[in-house]
């Protein structure tokens, strides 16, 4: 059966796999002087053993059809909005980037009305900058027209 | 004795100057807010926050910090008493007789010994706190490489074996979490590790969009797309003042939880919470009528309460005094102490006494601001949460987007983050807790470099760390733990973290 725990151990047993794989590009080095791969390696090997562990005992946990995933399409919402400001942030500046992430965030994904929206996604980009950047001088990135 | 008094003064004189008392009474208020928003905690809520002190000095940066840290301790208590919804997880054991007392009409009494209760404690574990880093500074002095190593290897195995649940789940994730610590540049080589032509990876990946990503935007994910939460309790001014036998119920709870708080704080581990469960075990096991919990006990609140603060404290002792961190929290202030050119261990307390004894003052004096903000201005806070979920869930999401991205101004960390956030959504769902990985990935470099460091000075044999008397007795306590976390497989039975587990998802409440 698909349990928490078996897909767990499978994930983390391949990401193990992968940084064995990959260290191999780099020295392991000797016992009196470990190379940079050695750590990664010593490491890689202990998160497959972890893996192996929670797999076998992996029967008692929850069958993975028992976790409810009603949320997933506000969560993948959220996680699009992170991205798209990941690549606005340095291009459209940062009041714009903010402005429009929150303008969907509010507008589409929680249907808030127009006035709503506008007013929140305005006053909490523009207001976050000047708390921030102008008052605290953290610099934050602006875009086309200085913005 | 004379030169703690006379450190002391020199501290309060830095405390109490005005600039330093206003970014201490920000923090708290800052802090309090944070604690009372569902889904940011202290951890996120100061790893958000750390920009934010870039423009002070390292003093003011660390006292605003650590009221942050503790005005959150506080918060959490609001919302667990007046809504049953923990601020963050400490205040999960408040949750069940604190909002008993509140449907009972004693949301008032309940919030007031709270707040007394985590006053007396987090006053009283800062003068444990004075008393003991200064020594256990001195002590640290004698330790090498192998007693480092040791040290850290025990701190994570202690974390593990505190942790709600498997002890074998938790060290993967404090594996996953040290293998993140791998990426970017070696240390001893000037190697690149595992970052992909990514130049911003070379200094590794930070501490804070590993711990927003878990804890900050994870919690978003998993509640932005639930129903909104229940009606808010609140309470007048008038009922803020306890019955006469309630301040008699409360009194040795409080003691209790503050001396059990701060031991188990020092401990490596969720400190914190641990605490919260331990003291409120003990109550109910003192208790004349163990009935009562679960309907409204004064000692229920009293206790975890005093414990869950006083543990704040004890978890400052390790880091000031060794420089290693007790837990994900106190990773992220060392981080956020790095950032600010401090580097907390047994030569921070001889190099920058004003920034030590300043801190250990800004912490009394946070522990009064706390008192006299929390009560009369509970009402304020609570309101925050009158604010629909859907409106407020953006603009802590802007929050931690600019949180991150101000650190090191790279957007590859707004990726991290992103990254982090859906592993720490995943791991939710798989029951694994993320906690280690905050750790771990703080940790790294510190035991690669002390692990290299001592198979060099014994010419690659392993036995060094089995030859030196520190380093094999932090290294069997350490094998004792993960024997003892067999225990519970032999004897079939839950074992008190599993317990602490069903406790956190509401299994007991």
């Amino acid at each position: 059966m698909l349990t928490t725990n078996r897909v767990a151990a499978v994930t983390l047993g391949a990401l193990a796999v992968v940084v064995l794989f990959e260290s191999r590009k780099l020295p392991l080095g000797s016992l009196h002087n470990p190379g940079p791969a050695y750590m990664p390696v010593l490491l890689a090997l202990a998160l497959l053993v972890f893996a192996i562990l929670v797999g076998a005992y992996g029967g008692a946990s929850r069958g993975l059809g028992a976790v409810g995933w009603s949320e997933w399409r506000h969560a993948a919402a959220i996680l699009g909005t992170c991205a798209f400001a990941a690549i606005a942030l340095e291009r459209l500046g940062y009041r714009l980037t903010m402005a429009i992430a929150l303008g969907f965030l509010i507008g589409v994904i929680e249907r808030q009305g127009v006035f709503v929206t506008l007013t929140l996604a305005v006053a909490l980009a523009a207001g976050s900058y000047l708390l921030f950047d102008t008052l605290l001088r953290v610099p934050l990135p602006r875009g086309p027209f200085g913005l | 004795m004379t030169e703690t008094v006379h450190n002391l003064l020199l501290g309060f004189s830095v405390a109490l100057s005005p600039p330093v008392l206003l970014y201490a009474f920000v923090g708290c208020v800052v802090g309090t807010i944070v604690g009372v928003l569902p889904g940011v905690g202290p951890l996120a809520g100061i790893s958000l926050l750390l920009p934010a002190t870039f423009g002070l000095d390292a003093t003011k940066a660390i006292v605003m910090l650590a009221g942050i840290y503790y005005g959150a301790m506080y918060g959490g208590s609001t919302t667990s008493i007046l809504m049953r919804i923990p601020g963050e997880a400490a205040s999960v054991m408040t949750c069940i007789d604190g909002y008993a007392m509140a449907r009972k009409g004693r949301a008032g009494a309940a919030l007031a010994i709270a707040a007394v209760g985590s006053y007396v404690a987090g006053t009283v574990s800062v003068v444990a706190l004075m008393f003991l880093a200064p020594p256990l500074a001195s002590f640290a002095l004698r330790f090498g490489p192998p007693e480092y190593f040791a040290l850290l290897i025990l701190g994570l195995l202690v974390l593990a074996y505190m942790s709600s649940g498997s002890m074998v789940k938790a060290l993967a994730m404090a594996t996953l979490g040290l293998l993140l610590g791998m990426i970017g540049i070696d240390q001893m080589t000037g190697y690149f590790r595992f970052a992909y032509g990514v130049v911003e990876l070379g200094d590794g990946i930070g501490v804070v969009p590993v711990a927003v990503g878990l804890f900050g935007l994870s919690e978003i994910l998993a509640t932005a797309g639930q129903e909104t939460p229940p009606a808010v309790i609140k309470p007048t001014l008038r009922e803020l003042l306890p019955s006469r036998q309630e301040w008699k119920d409360a009194n040795w709870p409080i003691w209790r939880g503050t001396v059990l708080g701060f031991l188990i704080g020092i401990i490596p581990g969720s400190a914190h919470i641990i605490s919260s469960f331990v003291s409120y075990a003990v109550e109910r096991r003192l208790a004349r009528r163990p009935e009562e919990f679960g309907q409204g006990a004064v000692a229920g609140v009293a206790g975890p309460e005093s414990a869950n603060n006083s543990a704040t404290s004890g978890a400052f002792v390790p880091m000031l005094a060794l420089g290693v961190p007790s837990g994900p929290i106190p990773a992220v202030m060392l981080a956020a102490m790095m950032v600010h050119g401090v580097s907390p261990g047994p030569l921070l307390i001889k190099q920058q006494p004003e920034l030590f004894w300043g801190f250990i003052a800004s912490m009394y004096v946070g522990n009064v601001v706390l008192l006299i903000l929390n009560l009369p201005l509970v009402g304020v806070f609570v309101n925050l949460l009158r604010v629909p979920y859907p409106l407020l869930y953006p603009g802590i999401l802007v929050f931690c987007i600019l949180g991150v991205y101000a650190v090191n101004s790279s957007v590859v960390d707004v990726w991290i983050m992103l990254v982090m956030g859906l592993v720490g959504y995943l791991l939710r769902k798989l029951e694994f807790e993320p906690a280690p990985i905050v750790l771990g990935v703080i940790l790294a470099p510190m035991i690669e470099m002390a692990l290299r460091q001592s198979l060099a000075m014994s010419d690659g044999q392993y036995a060094i760390f089995l030859t030196r008397p520190i380093a094999t007795t932090l290294l069997a306590v350490g094998v004792l733990l993960v024997l003892l976390s067999f225990k519970s497989l032999i004897t079939h039975g839950f074992d008190w973290r599993e317990r602490m587990a069903m406790a956190e998802k509401g299994d007991e409440l």
